[in-house]
Order: C-alpha cells, then sequence, then structure tokens
C-alpha cells in the first residue's frame, strides 16, 4: 500500500505534535503510577523476600510483617527440634523512635536479627559488613534515609527509644513502604530499642533442609509448635502486599491515576486521530468510490494509530527513563521492570487502536457519493 | 451487443422530511463500449444522481442497473464495491487526488486496490503517466501540478484499474477551456481508442462537438437522447480547436 497513512500523519505536524504529545503524556503517567504501584508493593515485603528464609512462625492471627506480636522464644527450640528443619533464627521488626542530633525524632522500624546467619539481615550493603553489627549498639540504615534521620557518615551515634544507636554502615535501596526506616541491628540491640521482653520474639525465620518437603515441615511446625501461624515466605509475602496495596486503599489509588492516565490518553488521540480522519474524509470517500472496502479504509487508520502509537511510546519511554532513574534517589522508587514496559507498550497499541475506533464508526457511515459534491 | 451500462425504469427519491424530492423519475439509458455520452441538463435535473447510480455509490429506490451485463442494483453495500474496483473508473470535477502522494502513488493506491504492487505496481503507473502525457510528473506532488496535469493524473488514476466504463463529474469544469479541450479530447480517446464507455456529466456545451450522444435531463426524465436534437443554442459555442493531448 503507498504510504497514505505515514503521509497523512506527517502531512500536519502541529496535530501529530498534538497527538505525541497526548500519548507521551499518557505513557509518562502509566509508568509512574504503575511503577509506583510495582515500587511500592515491592517495598511493603523487601523484607520478607529478601530474609532468605522457607518460613515464617508467627503467633496467631498476624495480617501482615508489620503487626507481628511477641511470643515466647522457647517455641524456636521446639521449632528447631521439627524434623526437616536445617536452622532457625529469632527475628523482631517493630517501630520504635528515633532521635536526631538536633533533637526531632522520627519514627523508625528496627530489624534484630542474628549476624552469624544470613536470615533476614541487611542487603544490598554498600558501606560496612553485617560482621560490623557484632560491635556495641551497631546499627545499618540505608543511604536514601540519610538526610532524613540525620545520618552523613558511619560512626555517627543516635538515640533509638532512649538507647544508644552507632551507624557503622549502609545499604542501598532498601526503602520501608510506610516511611519510617529500616533499621538493621542484633537481635539483643533490637529488643532493647523496641522493649521486647528478654525472653520473647516476633517471628521465628526457618531455613528448611535441602530436600526437604516445605509443605510438610510447615504442616510438622504447626503440629508441634502450639499457639501460632506458619506460613510460607511467598504467602507471607503475598498477604503484607495485599493488607497495604489493597486493604489500605493505597494501591487502589495509584493504581486509579494509572487508569486516569490511560483514559487522558485515549481521549487526547481519539479527539487528534478523529480530526484527522475528518480532514481527510473527502479523500476516504474517494477510497471508497474506487472500490476500496471499508477494511482497506480502516487499514490506513488503524495505520495512523499504530504509527501513533510506535513513536508516542518510544518518547514517553525515553521521558520515564530520566523520571524513573530520578526517583532512585527519593523515597519513592519507581520501578520499571522490562514485563512492565512490554505491558505499557500494548497498552497504549490498544489505546490508540481503540481511540481509531471513533473515527472508524465515522468512516463506516461515510457515503461515497460525497465525492460528487463539489 | 451488451451494454456496458443499462438502466431501465430508474427511479430515485431522496427523504426529506415527510415529503420525498424525486431526483429521477424513470430513466432508460444504454451506454455502449466505444462510446462517449455526456449527461446534460440544469442543476437539479438529476444528473449526478443518474451517474452515481451507474457508478454503483448510490442505490436506485427502483427500477434496475446492468454493469457490463450484470444487474446490480441488487447488490449489498459489501459487493458494491468489487463491481466499483473492477468495472469502474472515476473522474470528479475537483480531481480528488490525494494530496500527501505524489501522482505516481496516486496512481499505485488504485493499482494497490487491484492487487497489483511492488515493482510491477510502479512499472504501470510510470506506463498510465506517460500516456498522459506526465511521464516527468511522477514523483511530483499534486500541489506542484497545474489543474490539467492533476485532473490527466486523475485520468490516469481512473485507467490504472483498467475499467471498461470511464464516469466523470464535470471534469472540465476547474479547467480553463484550453486544458479543458485537452482533457475531453484524452477521453474520446479512451472512448474511440481503447473501446471504452464514457460517461460525462457536464454543463459545457463545447463538448458536444466531442461526444457521440448527449443525453438531456430534466426533472429526473430524459427528454432529449441525441447531439442532433440538441438546441441550436448549445451547440453554439463549440469549443476551440488547437493541439490538444491525446492518449498514446
Amino acid at each position: 500500500m503507498p504510504p497514505l497513512a505515514r503521509r497523512n500523519l506527517m502531512h500536519d505536524r502541529v496535530r501529530l505534535a498534538v497527538t505525541l504529545t497526548g500519548i507521551v503524556f499518557a505513557v509518562v503517567l502509566i509508568v509512574v503510577e504503575l511503577g509506583l504501584f510495582v515500587g511500592f508493593t515491592e517495598t511493603t515485603s523487601n523484607v520478607i523476600d529478601n530474609s532468605g528464609v522457607d518460613l515464617w512462625v508467627t503467633s496467631k492471627h498476624v495480617p501482615y510483617i508489620e503487626l507481628g506480636v511477641p511470643f515466647s522464644e522457647r517455641k524456636l527450640y521446639q521449632v528447631k527440634a521439627v524434623p526437616g528443619v536445617q536452622d532457625a533464627e529469632k527475628f523482631i521488626l517493630r517501630w520504635t523512635q528515633w532521635k536526631r542530633e538536633d533533637g526531632r525524632t522520627e519514627s523508625v522500624q528496627v530489624l534484630g536479627f542474628n549476624p552469624d546467619k544470613p536470615l533476614g539481615g541487611p542487603w544490598n550493603l554498600v558501606e560496612g559488613r553485617v560482621a560490623d553489627l557484632k560491635t556495641p549498639n551497631a546499627i545499618i540504615i540505608d543511604e536514601v534515609y540519610k538526610k532524613k534521620l540525620g545520618v552523613e557518615h558511619t560512626g555517627q551515634v543516635f538515640e533509638i527509644n532512649g538507647q544508644r544507636a552507632r551507624i557503622v554502615g549502609f545499604t542501598r535501596g532498601i526503602r520501608a513502604f510506610t516511611t519510617s526506616p529500616h533499621v538493621f541491628t542484633t537481635f539483643k540491640n533490637a529488643q532493647d530499642y523496641t522493649r521486647v521482653p528478654a525472653d520473647q520474639t516476633i517471628y521465628v525465620l526457618v531455613k528448611v533442609a535441602p530436600g526437604a518437603d516445605l509443605a510438610q515441615v510447615r504442616q510438622n511446625i504447626v503440629t508441634r509448635v502450639k499457639d501460632v501461624d506458619v506460613f510460607t515466605s511467598a504467602e507471607f509475602s503475598r498477604m503484607t502486599r495485599y493488607y497495604w496495596m489493597f486493604t489500605t486503599g493505597a494501591g487502589v489509588a495509584v493504581l486509579l491515576a494509572a487508569i486516569l492516565g490511560l483514559i487522558v490518553g485515549f481521549v487526547v488521540v481519539a479527539q487528534t486521530i478523529y480530526a484527522t480522519t475528518m480532514d481527510h474524509l473527502r479523500e476516504y470517500g474517494t477510497l471508497k468510490a474506487m472500490g476500496a472496502p471499508n477494511s482497506y479504509v480502516y487499514r490506513v487508520i488503524m495505520e495512523q494509530a499504530s504509527i501513533s502509537a510506535v513513536i508516542g511510546y518510544a518518547l514517553g519511554m525515553f521521558v520515564s527513563f530520566f523520571v524513573v532513574r530520578a526517583s532512585q534517589h527519593g523515597g519513592a522508587a519507581i520501578l520499571l521492570p522490562w514485563p512492565m514496559a512490554v505491558g505499557i507498550f500494548f497498552l497504549t497499541l490498544l489505546m490508540c487502536i481503540g481511540a481509531a475506533f471513533v473515527s472508524i464508526n465515522k468512516v463506516t457511515r461515510l457515503d461515497p457519493a460525497m465525492v460528487f459534491k463539489a | 451487443m451488451k451494454s456496458a451500462i443499462a438502466v431501465r425504469g430508474l427511479t430515485k427519491t431522496y427523504a426529506e422530511g415527510s415529503a420525498g424530492v424525486k431526483a429521477l423519475r424513470g430513466v432508460d439509458l444504454d451506454v455502449e463500449a466505444g462510446e462517449l455520452v455526456l449527461l446534460m441538463g440544469p442543476s437539479g435535473s438529476g444528473k449526478t444522481t443518474l451517474l452515481s447510480i451507474m457508478g454503483c455509490i448510490l442505490t436506485a429506490s427502483s427500477g434496475s442497473v446492468h454493469i457490463a451485463g450484470r444487474e446490480v442494483s441488487m447488490l449489498s453495500e459489501k459487493e458494491l464495491p468489487r463491481v466499483r474496483l473492477e468495472h469502474i473508473g472515476f473522474v470528479f470535477q475537483g480531481f480528488n487526488l490525494f494530496p500527501t502522494l505524489t501522482a505516481a502513488e496516486n496512481i499505485e493506491l488504485m493499482l494497490d486496490l487491484k492487487r497489483v504492487r511492488g515493482p510491477a505496481a510502479k512499472k504501470r503507473s510510470r506506463e498510465l503517466l506517460s500516456q498522459v502525457g506526465l511521464a516527468d510528473k511522477y514523483d511530483t506532488f499534486p500541489s506542484d501540478l497545474s489543474g490539467g496535469q492533476k485532473q490527466r493524473v486523475a485520468i490516469a488514476r481512473a485507467l490504472a484499474g483498467d475499467p471498461g466504463i470511464i464516469l466523470a463529474d464535470e471534469p472540465t469544469a476547474a479547467l480553463d477551456s484550453q486544458t479543458g479541450r485537452a482533457v475531453i479530447e484524452m477521453m474520446r480517446g479512451l472512448a474511440h481508442q481503447r473501446d471504452r464507455a464514457v460517461v460525462i456529466v457536464t454543463h459545457d456545451s463545447r463538448m458536444l462537438d466531442f461526444a457521440d450522444r448527449a443525453v438531456r435531463l430534466e426533472d429526473g426524465l430524459v427528454v432529449l437522447s441525441d447531439v442532433a436534437e440538441m438546441p441550436s443554442i448549445l451547440l453554439s459555442t463549440p469549443m476551440p480547436l488547437g493541439s490538444g493531448l491525446s492518449l498514446a
């Protein structure tokens, strides 16, 4: 087919610019909102997802990770005695208060774990080592929260819930969905910071022995240890994500914004493609008079919409790349995994082709006899 | 011999408010291959309506239309484009070229509809442009062509489908007399040299010199059907003869 669609599209540069602006706006808005959604979702459960454990033993009816309730640490030894358990460790995650040097307080989440075992500890360390936590009052925070917590470098000393806390290292990219920064420390320090009694823990993290059946080990723990729930990491992650993203409405708000972006893009593209179609209505009438079936005319309009979608998507992704990059230094990460990028491409294509249907409806009803009207 | 176009008892009523407007009131007409027929008459007499029905882009209220021996008045909206594509070429008063396509691409669009593509389409469009004397305008956009050149490209496009019937609506109305004469000579060549049935709607009595037959419509009826029968007033202003173009 001669390049009618492309030429018609390029013919009116101003209209093309408006169309592309609409698509770019929609793409960037969708990337930002969906990226925030993905970022938030991953953030809510990042401690679970990076814990390196198979099972989480909690007190009864814990709906998500931040709402753990202390229970006797004797259960740790009961868990350790269950067949198929390779290792089990106590773990604390609880909110408490951080006091900055200037006297202001901030809410933080203290994570207490055994620094001798790689279960529930920090990841992506950029300064310091996990072993450094074994020194007195040692803590590790994420560099993204330095400003919020008034931290400049390792060695600085702060107060957590009235107890001394000394910075020994930094992680990168470990964000907290609740905006209360994670503070990694030893289990013993965490007990002090969060006032969890000395003989209690909030979680028991379980590593299953190689070759053991995860479901069976879990059932064994449920049978042998009373008054606890046992979740796989995947389950507990899903529960936590669901709570924050849907029960609180935070995720729904972000998704609605993404849908809004899609609607705005649809309207702009539909309007401009419709206007372009109206400009070329006589040409479409001529095509029909020449013997072109409706499907041939649809192809021209669809091709215009598709070309707009591809160019708009490329430009939108170019802009989004910088937005995503800039977000890495902020409190809320916008993530753009490649499946999402591919999905947004097809969403853009769908949006533009859907918008073209408004024009197609007009052309379907076009009377080819119009070509004889001067 | 079968007529290229045969219409019998053709009527067309346009709905307008509670009453209809009768544009055609029972028209009979045959157009043979190799014949150039003019449709003349005052505005509102039904010329363009008749042309549209013969061109299968408008359906009649009653009566029959045969195109190349096939009854088309009962065909569905989906079948009519195929009849247009196979049998009919259109030439319009306003040329109706696609402004964003070159002269050659305008012709290739028609060829594309006929599933002639690639090098074969380029070769054919070059041939057609040569036939209408525009070989050097292959890559020229319509905006850079004169009115006469645009109409010649439009004729070449109409010929691209190799139709047996050419229907033209006021093809010279937007052209000066010299260019108009060249175009009408070309269309006469299509009828006489290429054996096409050519029907032209026109108000221009100077075209009578080039026509085999003229049909005059008034109030939706055929009132005269021969050049010889045309009133002398219509024949008094013939177009000047000159070095007009003809099909190569």
